[in-house]
């Protein structure tokens, strides 16, 4: 198999995309995944590399995604929360990775809450 | 337990960026001929004194508040002795950890290695601040994967929060995995 990938890639990328960066504006829309013992068991990790993608694919630039550690819900992971400027912040529990791009159209884009598969709400 | 040797790595290696390791170092070597696969983290986080060392391969030691029962170290020693591998860990309070596990490939409960490539991206873009170093090796050919390589090429760590990044990475991993697995006249030989 030929080697298709190298490090100089890596420069090509920072040079097309100077905008990529934006999320280090940061504080504003976010995903947090939950990435304890339980939620890699439960496949958090697919879930997260299908939230990268699906951002990716949709060249969705203003999201900060996140990784955290244990929050005690062993029963509903693996656990992603939605967080947008000035709104409650969702947690939406037993995610699968054809979940993501539901969520993200729906919630992360338009601001409508996927109630069924709401497990928890910050104000 | 955990599904694979990827999900295990990704469960030991958080515990040591939370334990504000600056650098961590994770070697998975196969080897063929020996029919093992040992797994080391090694870091240079705050560590664990004797006390307490003696008792993190019990789950019912943890530090965090949020469960009173600690699994990751336990999970992966019971894989470990599992497949009649081995299990070892040592570590200095103020100067890190090093955790050791070896597994008997033709064993029957020896778990398979999973998507390793995912794990170490989504270390690297969950603890951006960290620098990781993952070496891969098969019958003592390797590659190795140094953040500060790629820092080199992409000048911005605020990059590794990118997703077309962290997903670059992962790509870029697989492929040195998929090569180094192919050498052998192309048999499946991790
Ligand atoms: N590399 C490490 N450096 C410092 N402390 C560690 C390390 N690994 C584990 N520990 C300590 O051991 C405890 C138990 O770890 P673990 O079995 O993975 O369970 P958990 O991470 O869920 O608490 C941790 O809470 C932490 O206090
Ligand atoms: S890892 Fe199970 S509840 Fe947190
Ligand atoms: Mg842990």
């Amino acid at each position: 198999m030929p080697k298709i990938k190298n490090l100089d890639d890596l420069r090509k990328i920072r040079e097309e995309s100077k905008d990529l960066t934006s999320a280090r504006s940061g504080g504003k829309k976010k995903i947090i995944v939950g990435m304890g013992t339980c939620g890699i068991a439960a496949g958090a990790r697919e879930v997260l590399t299908a939230i990268l993608t699906e951002l990716d694919k949709r060249g969705i630039k203003d999201v900060a995604v996140e990784t955290t550690g244990c929050i005690g819900m062993c029963q509903y992971e693996p656990l992603v929360d939605i967080i947008r400027p000035g709104e409650p912040r969702v947690t939406y529990g037993n995610m699968k990775p054809e979940d993501v791009s539901r969520i993200i159209a729906e919630h992360m884009i338009n601001g409508n809450i996927v109630w069924e598969k709401v497990i928890g709400r910050t104000d | 337990m955990l599904e694979d040797l990827s999900q295990y790595i990704l469960d030991i290696a958080e515990n040591s960026a939370k334990a504000k390791a600056k650098k961590v170092l994770i070697e998975l070597a196969v080897d063929n001929r020996n029919k093992s696969i040992v797994l080391r983290v090694s870091d240079d986080g705050w560590g664990m004194d004797e006390e307490f060392l003696r008792k993190v391969e019990d789950p019912f030691t943890t530090t965090r508040k949020e469960r009173k029962v600690g699994l990751g170290i336990p999970f992966l020693k019971q894989a470990a002795l599992a497949c009649e591998g081995f299990f070892d860990i040592k570590s200095k309070k103020g100067e890190g950890t090093v955790i050791e596990a070896g597994f008997r490939k033709d064993h029957i409960d020896c778990p398979p290695l999973g998507d390793v490539a995912a794990t170490i991206a989504t270390l690297i873009m969950g603890w951006p601040e960290c620098r990781w170093i993952f070496r891969y090796s098969v019958d003592g050919n390797s590659f190795i994967l140094d953040l500060d390589d790629l820092l080199d090429h992409l000048g911005d760590r605020e990059l590794l929060k990118s997703p077309k990044v962290v997903l670059w990475i992962k790509d870029y991993i697989q492929e040195n995995i998929d090569l180094l697995n192919q050498k052998k006249g192309g048999e499946d030989i991790a």
